[in-house]
C-alpha cells in the first residue's frame, strides 16, 4: 500500500508543559490518533487520523490539548477548493465511492434564517407563559373532515382511526440500531417515554430489551426488513415505512459489516459481520398503489391499531408524491430535507441530492389543503432542525412536528465529525464496538435529551407566547406569523410568506 | 379553472408531469368474435384497491361496424356553447355522416360529467397535397384540443372508441352503458393519480387515431422521450407519460413502419451486457445494437406495464426489468391481459394457460382474420 | 359486517367461507374472528384476489384456499399453514415469520421477499425478485421450493435461508432464464437443478459442488416438496443439482472509499 499522498486535516496540539503523559488521550481516541512513545516516554498523535471529534480535548485532566484545521496553503482556486483536490486524491488511490456520515454540510441556503417570527405589541396580548397555560399538545394521524353527534343522545357518533399523541412537537429521528449503539437507542427510548414522545427505531429492528419502551415507539419498515415481524409491529404506536431519506434520496443504506456485531445480527436476523444491505426501493414497491398495499399490509397485521408513517426525502416533486402517499392510505408524511443526516451515505449524494426541507415542507402542506385533504395526514418535517426556533418556523410552515436527530446526537456528545460511517465514534454513539459503546450512560444521556426537549418546550412557550396564542395549533401552518428576510419573490412565494415589513 | 377540466391538461401546480398508477385489463377474440363490456367491467372492478377513483376508462375495438370507413371521434364538451363552436369547425374540415350524443346513464360516483358527443366523419376534398388522412386528422383533432379549452377529442380511430372519465372504472363503464356495446378488443384502466383530483381528459385510455394506450407505472426517461418526439412534431399536451406511449408507438409502427416486435425493443431493450454476449457479427446483434443507438431517446426507462391496441392488435409490454406486473392468460381464441391474474380468473376460471413474460417481451394477439396485418416476417431478428 | 354469519359454515373443527365477493377486509376480519375460537382447519371457496389473507392470524391454523387469492399473501404472517389450489400473485409470504404456504400453481413476482422463516412450496414457476433479502439466524432458516422456474434476480440480497428451484417443467435441454441470480448475495444458500451458465448469476455469487451435507438438506427440501404435490423425490433428486453461495460475507466491502 502506497502512502497516502493526501494531508491531515487537523493537527493535535498538545502542550508539553501542561501534559502529564497520563494516556487518557490514548485510551479515549476511536481513531488511533494519540499513542504512547515507550521508548522515549512520550504521548505523540497521528495526526492523519485525527476527525477533530473534541473527545481527547474534552477527557484530557490538564486541558493540555487543542485541534486545529491544518494551515497547508493550497495555490487559491475558487473550482479546485482543497476539499475538492482531497476527493480525488482519495478515490485515486482507493476507486471507491466517498464515504462520508452527518448530513450535508455546504453552503446551500438555510431558509430557517431567512425567516423571522412575529410577536405581539399593544393590538393584541402577548402572554405571560410563566404564568399563563400553553399547551404544545399534538397529535399525529388522520382525522375526519367533520364530527358527528347523535342527536339523540348528544353523543359522539365519530370514531377515530387511532391517534398518536406528542406532549412536545419534537420525536427522536429513525436512527438504527447498528448505526448506533444500543446503549444510545435506549437513551432515545427513556427519553422519548419520559418526555412524551415518540423515538424512532430507524430500519435495524428493535432490540427485545426496547421493547418495554413500545408505547413511545415508532419502529420502521424498510426495504431490508431488518428485524420486522408482528411483534415488531405489535408493540409499537406508530409504524413508519422508510422510502427514503433526506441524506441519501433515492439511494438505500448500508451498514458496514464492521458494525454488525453478534446482537445487531440477531436483531437484524443477518449474519454477523456482514453489510446490512437495504437498496434503494423497497422491492415490492415500484409504484404508488404498491405503497398503498403496503400500508394497507402493515394495517392489516395490526388490525388498524396504529397509524403508518411514509418517511419520504424532499426532493423535486414532493407535493405530488406527497398527496399520492396521503390518497394511498398513509395517516401520517414525514419529509426529510437536504440537510438530514446519516450514519453512512456517499458525499456526491449527500451534498448533491434534494431539496432543503423548508421549501419542500411548504409546498408539501399547500398543496395537500389546496386538494382538500391536509386532515388526512400529519406533516412531519425532518432534516437540520437544530433550534427550538427551527421547531416553531417549521410548525409556522405546516409541519404537525419534526424529527431531530442531529440535535439529539449533539445532547449526548456528538461533535459532528462526519465521521460516523467509520464506526470507531469516540463518543461511543454511532459504534457498536464494546469499548466504545460503554461511553453512553443511558441514565446520563436520556437525562440530557430530556433536559434538551425541556429547554425547547420552554422557548417554544415563550415563543408563543408572544404571538399572543397559548396553543401551538394555532400557530400550526399559520404563515402570518412568518416574514421572509433576503429571499427573492419565487422563494417567499414558495413559501407562503410575506416579505418582512409588509 | 372549469374549463381547465377539459382539453387543458389538469395540472394546476405546473408539475414536471402527473403522477399516476393503477390496473390494467385487456381482452380480444382473436376470431373476431364480439362481446359486450360487462365481463372486462367486471375484471377491472375486481382490482378496485389499484386505483383511487380519479380516473377509470375503455378503449374498445370493433364498435362501429355501420360506420367502419368513417373517423368516429368522441368529444367532450363543457357546455352546448362550444359544442355549437366546435361543429362548427368540425363541419369546415371534415364530412359528418352522424352524429350523436353519447348515450349515458346516471352511475354512482360520476359527478358533473361533460356532455358527450360522437361524430363518424370523413375527411372533406379540401386535403392539402402530401398528408395523409391520418396526418390531416391528427392535425385537426390537435388544433380542436389547443383551441377550445372547453372541449376534448378524447377518440378518433375507425370502428373503435375511447370511453373515460373521472370515477372508478366501472362506474365509468356504467356511466357510458358499455354493457350495451360490443366488440372483439376491450382494454381497460383504473386510475390513482398521486397529485390532481383527476380530470376528465386525463383517464386511460391515451389515444390518437386508432392507437389507445393503457398504461401503469412511471416512466422515468419522460424528460427526453418527450423532447425526442417534439422533434417529429408530437405535442405532448397531457402532461403524462402515457401520452408519450402512445406517441411513441405511432412514429415507430405507423411512420418508421417497423413491426411491434421490434418497437417493443427499443422501448424495453436488452441490457448491453446480454447484447454483448451474442455472437459477434450476428444479425440479431447488429439489429438490437443498431435500436439502442438510433432510438436511445426513446427507451422507456423506469417501471412501466402498457397495454397498447389498435385494429386488429392487442400488445402487453413491461419495462425490461419487469418492475410493474402484467400477468397473460389465454383460453380458446381468448387472449387476456391484466395486473392481476385474479381479475382474469374472475371470468375466466378456467383458463388453459396463464403466465407472466420476461420484462420486455411483448405479447402479442391479432386477429386470424386479418390476412393483411403486417406481423413481424423473418424469425431470425424477432428476437425473443 | 352485517351479516358475516351468511358466510361461514361450521362443522365441528372445521369452518367453511365463502368469500365471493366479500371485500378483504371484510374476509380478513371474518378470519380473525373464526381464529380466535378453537378452529382448526378453513376452507376458504371462491377466492379472487382478496389481499393479505393469514396475516394477522397469530397461531397454527390450516386454511385451503380454493380460488386465486390476492398480493401479499401470507404476509407478515405468524403461524398459519396455507394450501392454495390455484396461482398466487404477487408478494406471496412478504416478509413471513412462522407458518407454511403450499401453492399448487404458480406464484408471482416477490414470493418470500424478506421470509424470516417458515416455508413456502410452489409446484409450478414464479415471477421476478424471488426470495430477495430472505433472512436467517441460527436455527431459524426459511425455506422456499420452487418447483418449476424463476425469472431475473432470483434470491439477490439473500442474507440467509434456503432456496430451492427444480426446473421440472424444462424441456431436455432447455435452461433457465433468470438472469442475475443472486446478486448482492451474502449468506445463505440456493441449489438450482438444471442448467444455469455463468453470465446468468450475479457477480457476488459463486457456483460450488454438493457435499454430502447438501444432499441430506436437499433431500429433505424436495422429500417435503415431493409429498406435497405428489412427486417422486427420488426421481427429482436424481437431477443434477448446482449450489449457489455468496463468494463473500462482504460484497460490497471495497465499494467505499473512507
Amino acid at each position: 500500500m502506497l502512502k497516502t499522498l493526501l494531508p491531515s486535516r487537523f493537527i493535535v496540539e498538545r502542550d508539553p508543559d501542561r501534559c502529564i503523559q497520563c494516556q487518557v488521550c490514548v485510551r479515549q481516541c476511536g481513531f488511533d490518533v494519540h499513542y504512547y512513545d515507550a521508548e522515549d516516554d512520550v504521548v505523540r498523535a497521528r495526526d492523519e487520523q485525527c476527525v477533530a471529534c473534541h473527545r481527547c480535548v474534552a477527557y484530557c485532566p490538564t486541558d493540555a490539548l487543542t485541534i486545529r484545521k491544518n494551515p497547508l496553503s493550497y495555490r487559491d482556486n475558487f473550482n479546485w477548493r482543497p476539499e475538492t483536490i482531497e476527493d480525488i486524491i482519495k478515490q485515486a488511490e482507493t476507486g471507491g465511492i466517498l464515504l462520508t456520515g452527518m448530513g450535508n454540510d455546504k453552503s446551500y441556503p438555510i431558509y430557517w434564517d431567512h425567516l423571522v417570527l412575529n410577536a405581539s405589541q399593544v393590538t393584541n396580548p402577548s402572554i405571560d407563559p410563566l404564568r399563563e397555560p400553553m399547551e404544545l399538545r399534538t397529535y399525529l394521524g388522520r382525522r375526519p373532515d367533520s364530527v358527528e353527534i347523535d342527536w339523540e343522545t348528544g353523543r359522539l357518533k365519530t370514531s377515530l382511526t387511532p391517534l398518536v399523541p406528542l406532549e412536545v412537537p419534537v420525536m427522536f429521528s429513525a436512527i438504527s440500531y447498528g448505526a448506533i449503539s444500543l446503549n444510545v437507542h435506549e437513551s432515545l427510548a427513556r427519553a422519548a417515554r419520559e418526555a412524551g414522545t415518540l423515538f424512532n427505531t430507524g430500519e435495524g429492528g428493535l432490540h427485545r430489551s426496547l421493547y418495554q419502551y413500545g408505547p413511545n415507539t415508532t419502529v420502521q419498515v424498510a426495504s431490508g426488513r431488518f428485524g420486522v415481524h408482528s411483534e415488531y409491529l405489535d408493540v409499537a404506536r406508530m409504524i413508519e415505512i422508510k422510502i427514503g431519506q433526506g441524506a441519501k434520496p433515492g439511494i438505500g443504506g448500508h451498514l458496514p459489516g464492521e458494525k454488525v456485531s453478534a446482537e445487531v445480527a440477531k436483531t437484524r436476523m443477518i449474519p454477523r459481520g456482514t453489510d446490512a444491505l437495504s437498496p434503494a426501493p423497497h422491492h415490492d414497491i415500484y409504484s404508488i398503489e404498491d405503497l398503498s398495499q403496503l400500508i394497507y399490509a402493515l394495517k392489516e397485521a395490526t388490525n388498524y391499531t396504529k397509524p403508518v408513517s411514509v418517511k419520504i426525502a424532499a426532493v423535486h416533486n414532493s407535493a405530488a408524491i406527497a398527496s399520492g402517499i396521503v390518497r394511498a392510505g398513509a395517516d401520517i408524511v414525514a419529509i426529510d430535507g437536504l440537510r438530514g443526516a446519516t450514519g453512512a451515505a456517499p458525499k456526491m449524494i449527500r451534498d448533491n441530492v434534494g431539496i432543503p426541507i423548508e421549501l419542500a415542507l411548504a409546498s408539501v402542506d399547500q398543496r395537500l389543503r389546496e386538494e382538500g385533504i391536509r386532515n388526512r395526514a400529519s406533516i412531519v418535517c425532518a432534516g437540520g432542525i437544530r433550534n427550538s426556533a427551527d421547531v416553531v418556523k417549521a410548525i409556522a410552515l405546516g409541519a404537525d412536528a419534526v424529527y431531530i436527530g442531529t440535535a439529539a446526537l449533539i445532547a449526548i456528545g456528538c461533535h459532528v465529525c462526519q465521521a460516523c460511517h467509520t464506526g470507531r465514534c469516540s463518543w461511543g454513539i454511532t459504534t457498536t464496538n464494546d469499548y466504545l459503546v460503554k461511553r453512553i450512560n443511558p441514565d446520563i444521556a436520556a437525562q440530557r435529551l430530556v433536559n434538551l426537549l425541556r429547554a425547547w418546550s420552554l422557548e417554544i412557550k415563550e415563543m408563543l407566547g408572544g404571538m399572543g396564542v397559548n396553543a401551538l395549533e394555532s400557530l400550526r401552518g399559520n404563515r402570518l406569523h412568518l416574514r421572509g428576510v433576503g429571499l427573492t419573490d419565487t422563494e417567499l412565494e414558495i413559501l407562503g410568506v410575506r416579505m418582512a415589513g409588509s | 379553472m372549469q374549463s381547465k377540466t377539459m382539453a387543458n391538461p389538469y395540472n394546476p401546480y405546473g408539475d414536471d408531469k402527473v403522477i399516476a398508477a393503477c390496473s390494467i385489463f385487456g381482452m380480444m377474440d382473436t376470431s373476431g368474435r364480439r362481446f359486450s363490456g360487462a365481463d372486462v367491467t367486471r375484471a377491472i372492478a375486481n382490482m378496485h384497491d389499484r386505483g383511487n377513483g380519479l380516473g377509470g376508462g375503455f378503449g374498445v375495438y370493433g364498435i362501429y361496424p355501420e360506420h367502419a370507413d368513417k373517423y368516429a371521434l368522441h368529444i367532450m364538451f363543457e357546455d352546448s356553447l362550444t359544442r355549437r363552436d366546435v361543429e362548427a369547425f368540425l363541419r369546415d374540415s371534415f364530412h359528418i355522416a352522424y352524429a350523436e350524443e353519447v348515450p349515458t346513464r346516471p352511475a354512482r360516483g360520476i359527478v358533473n360529467p361533460p356532455v358527450v358527443w360522437r361524430y363518424f366523419v370523413s375527411l372533406n376534398d379540401r386535403r392539402p397535397g402530401d398528408l395523409t388522412e391520418d396526418d390531416l386528422v391528427v392535425q385537426k383533432i390537435m388544433q380542436i384540443n389547443t383551441t377550445f379549452s372547453a372541449a376534448c377529442v378524447f377518440s378518433s380511430g375507425k370502428n373503435m372508441g375511447v370511453f373515460k372519465g373521472v370515477g372508478y372504472p366501472e362506474d365509468i363503464s356504467a356511466f357510458f352503458r358499455l354493457d350495451e356495446y360490443e366488440g372483439y378488443l376491450w382494454t381497460a384502466h383504473g386510475r390513482f393519480p398521486t397529485n390532481t383530483k383527476g380530470w376528465w381528459g386525463g383517464a386511460h385510455p391515451f389515444s390518437i387515431l386508432d392507437w389507445t394506450v393503457v398504461h401503469n407505472g412511471e416512466i422515468s426517461s419522460y424528460g427526453i422521450n418527450r423532447r425526442y418526439l417534439e422533434m417529429f412534431g408530437y405535442h405532448c399536451t397531457m402532461h403524462t407519460d402515457t401520452e408519450v406511449v402512445a406517441y411513441a408507438v405511432d412514429l415507430l409502427l405507423r411512420r418508421h413502419n417497423l413491426p411491434m416486435e421490434i418497437a417493443a425493443k427499443v422501448f424495453a431493450p436488452p441490457l448491453w451486457s446480454r447484447i454483448d454476449r451474442l455472437e459477434e457479427g450476428s444479425a440479431e446483434r447488429a439489429l438490437l445494437t443498431t435500436l439502442r443507438q438510433v432510438y436511445s431517446s426513446l427507451l422507456l426507462n423506469g417501471p412501466f406495464t402498457v397495454i397498447i391496441a389498435h385494429e386488429g392488435e392487442m400488445i402487453g409490454l413491461t419495462d425490461r426489468i419487469r418492475l410493474r406486473p402484467l400477468i397473460a392468460g389465454t383460453k380458446g381464441d381468448v387472449l387476456y391481459l391484466s395486473s392481476e391474474e385474479a381479475a382474469i380468473r374472475l371470468i375466466c376460471p378456467d383458463l388453459e394457460q396463464a403466465w407472466s413474460p420476461m420484462g420486455g417481451e411483448p405479447i402479442v394477439g391479432r386477429l386470424k382474420t386479418d390476412k393483411q396485418r403486417k406481423t413481424a416476417p423473418a424469425k431470425e431478428w424477432a428476437v425473443v | 359486517m352485517d351479516n358475516a354469519t351468511d358466510l361461514i359454515n361450521r362443522s365441528g373443527s372445521t369452518v367453511e367461507i365463502d368469500a365471493t365477493g366479500v371485500y378483504y377486509r371484510d374476509l380478513n376480519t371474518v378470519l380473525r374472528n373464526v381464529c380466535s375460537g378453537d378452529v382448526e382447519r378453513i376452507e376458504l371457496r371462491n377466492v379472487c384476489g382478496q389481499r393479505y389473507i393469514g396475516t394477522d392470524l397469530g397461531r397454527q391454523v390450516n386454511i385451503d384456499i380454493h380460488g386465486t387469492p390476492g398480493n401479499d399473501l401470507g404476509a407478515f404472517m405468524d403461524g398459519p399453514r396455507i394450501t392454495v389450489r390455484g396461482n398466487a400473485q404477487d408478494g406471496c409470504g412478504n416478509t413471513m415469520n412462522e407458518g407454511q404456504i403450499v401453492v399448487h400453481g404458480h406464484a408471482g413476482d416477490i414470493t418470500g421477499f424478506a421470509m424470516r422463516g417458515g416455508k413456502i412450496f410452489i409446484r409450478d414457476n414464479v415471477g421476478y425478485r424471488v426470495g430477495i433479502h430472505m433472512k436467517q439466524y441460527l436455527s431459524k432458516v426459511p425455506w422456499l421450493v420452487i418447483g418449476g422456474t424463476a425469472q431475473d434476480f432470483l434470491g439477490e440480497y439473500m442474507a440467509g435461508g434456503l432456496l430451492v428451484v427444480l426446473g421440472l417443467n424444462l424441456k431436455e435441454g432447455e435452461s433457465h432464464k433468470a438472469n442475475f441470480i443472486g446478486t448482492g448475495m451474502h449468506a445463505g444458500v440456493m441449489y438450482i437443478r438444471g442448467s444455469v451458465a455463468k453470465e446468468q448469476l450475479g457477480k457476488e455469487v459463486g457456483a460450488v459442488e454438493l457435499e454430502e451435507q447438501d444432499r441430506r438438506i436437499l433431500g429433505d427440501l424436495v422429500g417435503e416438496f415431493a409429498s406435497h404435490f405428489g412427486y417422486d423425490a427420488g426421481h427429482i433428486l436424481a437431477g443434477k443439482f448446482t449450489k449457489l453461495v455468496p463468494l463473500s460475507l462482504r460484497p460490497y466491502g471495497r465499494l467505499y472509499a473512507y
